[in-house]
């Protein structure tokens, strides 16, 4: 077990590496800019300009309900393709049946996919 | 392969059926409604007839994953024939609404197959595949009249705590795999025969997997979702929860009980005996205040299902026997009732639940009153009628192997439920008519209310003979 | 050694991570947090050996609920000053699912001591050999043949479920129906005026 996680120490470490660049490259700036110039925030200054105004209400505005039927069907789509994985690794050893089982495993899908097409699922109007 | 195939037939007609349907669907969309809802009943129909080959008594199918016996056959006889009723039952329902689709039926065949998966799990996981099957396509039918507040409302509680549920037989599947090593029901039972007995691991395995499933067949204490999701669901839907689905979860959980923790028993017959004697007390006190026909009905269901948990207890084939038995004559009474209850419309046309409304029925309807008056007798068990029957047998497991103080709360219950049943009788009969009702129309469930009507009546005496031949046969493949 | 470090780095990250998305003010941070956290699981199942599982973390939990989560949230107009008035009301019922988690995670670790795990002798043991992503496909497209095919059925209702609930169709609009384009005729659509007198208009 030990082996397995040994083989992605190279991507923690790169991941590590690159976590401490990019948090130099943003830090040190900023931190830089606190020594070399001027920091004297009051509520005049950081105000909305002449140009702004306040904001009216919340920025967030309410999403339509679509936005979650395509998140749905693409979880489903993605957890079809996660069944690829395995299937496609061990193709070698899973003989026909194995390689059937998939196919009829793509087709339900690919009828529901033709389904929800058909029904204008897919559609945005 | 081939062998396997055969063994699992009912479930591929009804999934590649329903697949197959759902292109009718979105190809020819909603005009396809008819065509779909007799396809879809023959389809069950189908599902139905090959269980008189292979898939009827065939033994094992993919390396003990999937068993098909007798045991199995008696359950999807009556979930395949309680679908094709509320499939029936929908039509005329949801068309007067305007909200039918094509999909009704679709989802019902896949709960359908769900439920013969569940029944037929001779393993952790299809167990669970099976009641995800079943319980997903269950959530979508809750809130099928999505226009409809109170529809929304039960699929939405009906999914929060079927999921936690989910979770909590995940949990004791996972616990049960780690502390036994297989998920095979023949292997964990050898694994809590062996000479060391039942691990604190495995006892705690057992318990979640055990609540879990109470859940799912409404049990106090998991009831509490039942008669808000019951009033709530469209009542064609809530005729099927109360019946296939009931019926599904209730094999699932005999047969858990008996092939996979049979060693266990000890274990488990706590557990069954307070979740008995608390559904049956629960159902007949708490139903007696309700004043909603659907929410009556729920804690009905909840009362039978104590009844049918008491021939669990003893373990045996004769309780085992009993329980299956009384399967059968509930679903035939609740099916009825609840056909029942989707006639009652008001002149508008608008479906009317409560049970004041029910007021003179005798005088305005007779022929739907005096049905209505069967299946309520039947339902409080009083003497003519078959439902007196099976909790005859019942008892009598229990007795038989010493548990007379459990049939002595459950007799007491039943003369407790008996009340609200026959409230209902008294407000049909002896109140003055309420309201008029829309005159009686021609439809599918009329024939299916006068053969359960018949069957539950003294002249379904006459059948208990090949059904309790039919029930024991059945046992037998447990025991 | 770095194996150690490792755990510790993404178990204190994960259980920061989660508590921030319990307590975080703002619900959109709130997913945001939960992706750190599925993140820094999927590092904790490298470190078991389960590297699949690992990525469908990552592609699935990530790639995929993280973004429904975000949909979901941003779909509901949740009132959070209201949301959080009940904050003390709930905190009896909240304790008590509280105290049941936990006593369930104490007896996930006191496992080792409730019984024999048996997991030597379990049905479908980890070769040393293979990949375990190849060891999970040979088992599972060959003796849990049957479940997989199910599990897809059970996806297939999600779908129809999603539809069925959400989807409504819209009659008010105008779309372009290429089949009925092309199959048109330009005797659909044209049509010969003979002896028209002069004059007099064309009824169309």
């Amino acid at each position: 077990m030990a082996s397995v996680a040994a083989g992605y120490l190279p991507i923690l470490l790169f991941l590590g590496v690159a976590l401490v660049l990019s948090s130099v490259f943003v830090f040190s700036p900023m931190v830089a800019a606190r020594f070399t110039g001027a920091h004297k925030p009051y509520a005049d200054k950081l105000s909305e300009y002449e140009c702004g105004f306040p904001a009216f209400e919340d920025s967030r505005a309410q999403f339509d309900v679509r936005f979650y039927l395509v998140a749905i069907l693409f979880i489903i789509f993605d957890l079809e393709a996660a069944f690829l994985f395995p299937w496609a690794v061990s193709l070698g050893t899973i003989g026909i049946a194995g390689w059937a089982a998939m196919m009829i495993f793509l087709a339900e899908l690919t009828l529901g996919f033709v389904y929800a097409w058909k029904k204008g699922a897919l559609e945005w109007e | 392969m081939l062998r396997d195939l055969q063994l699992v037939a009912p479930e591929l007609i009804l999934c590649f059926g329903a697949l197959g349907l759902l292109m009718v669907a979105a190809f020819v969309g909603d005009r396809s409604l008819r065509l779909v809802n007799w396809l879809s009943v023959a389809l069950l129909g189908a599902a139905g007839l090959v269980l008189l080959g292979p898939a009827g008594n065939g033994g094992d199918a993919y390396l003990g994953l999937y068993r098909a016996d007798l045991f199995a056959s008696f359950a999807k006889v009556l979930i395949f024939g309680a679908s094709a009723v509320a499939i029936l039952a929908a039509n005329d329902w949801f068309t007067r609404d305007g909200t039918h689709r094509p999909e009704y039926p679709i989802l019902v065949l896949l709960a359908a197959a769900g439920s013969g998966i569940m029944v037929s799990a001779s393993d952790l996981l299809t167990l669970y595949v099976g009641v995800e099957l079943q319980s997903l396509a269950a959530y979508v039918l809750a809130s099928f009249q999505r226009r409809d507040d109170r529809s929304v409302e039960a699929g939405l509680k009906y999914f929060v705590l079927g999921a936690l549920a989910s979770g909590i037989l995940l949990y004791g599947i996972s616990l049960l795999y780690g502390f036994t090593g297989t998920t095979l029901f023949d292997g964990i039972s050898r694994a809590l025969a062996g000479p060391e007995g039942i691990s604190t691991g495995e006892l705690f395995g057992l318990v979640f997997v055990f609540a879990g499933l109470a859940f799912k067949i409404a049990a106090v204490p998991f009831h509490m979702w039942t008669p808000d999701v019951y009033e709530g669901a469209p009542t064609p839907v809530t005729t099927l929860f109360a019946t296939a689905q009931k019926v599904s979860a209730m094999a699932l959980l005999v047969r858990v009980a008996i092939e996979a923790m049979g060693p266990a028993a000890d274990g488990w017959r706590q557990i069954v005996i307070f979740s008995a004697l608390a559904s049956t007390i629960l159902g007949g006190v708490a139903g007696v205040g309700q004043a909603n026909i659907k929410r009556l009905l729920a804690y009905s269901s909840i009362n039978n299902v104590g009844f049918a948990l008491i021939g669990l207890v003893p373990g045996t084939r004769e309780g085992v026997s009993s329980v299956l038995f009384y399967l059968a004559v509930y679903v035939a009474m609740t099916l009825g009732a609840f056909l029942c209850v989707m006639r009652m419309r008001d002149l508008d046309g608008r479906p009317v639940e409560t049970i004041g409304s029910l007021s003179g029925l005798s005088r305005t309807q007779p022929g739907l009153a005096l049905a209505l008056l069967f299946f309520m007798l039947s339902l409080a068990g009083f003497p003519p009628f078959l439902g007196l029957w099976p909790k005859l047998l019942v008892f009598q497991a229990a007795v038989n192997e010493g548990y007379v103080a459990l049939a002595a709360v459950g007799i007491v219950t039943s003369v407790i439920a008996a009340y609200y049943y026959l409230k209902i009788v008294k407000t049909m009969y002896f109140d003055e008519p309420a309201g008029a009702y829309e005159p009686g129309r021609r439809t599918a469930t009329g024939v299916v209310i006068v053969a359960a009507a018949l069957f539950v009546s003294p002249l379904g005496y006459l059948l208990i003979g090949p059904l309790q031949q039919a029930s024991l046969n059945a046992a037998s493949s447990l025991l | 050694m770095i194996q150690a470090f490792a755990f510790y780095l993404f178990a204190s990250i994960l259980v920061a991570a989660a508590t921030l998305t319990v307590f975080a003010r703002n619900p959109v941070h709130s997913v945001l947090w939960l992706i750190l956290s599925f993140f820094n699981a999927a590092g904790l199942f490298v470190i078991l050996g389960a590297e699949f599982i690992a990525m469908l973390l990552v592609i699935v939990y990530v790639g995929a609920v993280a973004v429904l989560f975000l949909f979901v949230v941003m779909m509901l107009d949740v009132d959070f000053a209201r949301m959080r008035a009940g904050f003390a009301r709930y905190l009896p019922f909240g304790a008590l699912l509280g105290v049941v988690l936990v006593a369930e995670l104490v007896l996930a670790m006191g496992a080792w001591s409730a019984g024999a795990i048996a997991l030597d002798a379990r049905a479908a043991p980890t070769p040393a050999a293979v990949p375990n992503i190849q060891a999970l496909g040979t088992v599972l497209y060959t003796r849990y043949l049957f479940i997989f095919e199910a599990a897809g059925f059970v996806l297939l209702v999600a779908m129809i479920g999603a539809i069925v609930l959400t989807n409504r169709q819209r009659r008010d609009l105008k779309k372009q129906d290429t089949a009925r384009q092309i199959a048109r005729r330009p005797e659909d659509a044209v049509r010969n005026v003979v002896n028209q007198p002069v004059g007099e208009g064309v009824t169309l």
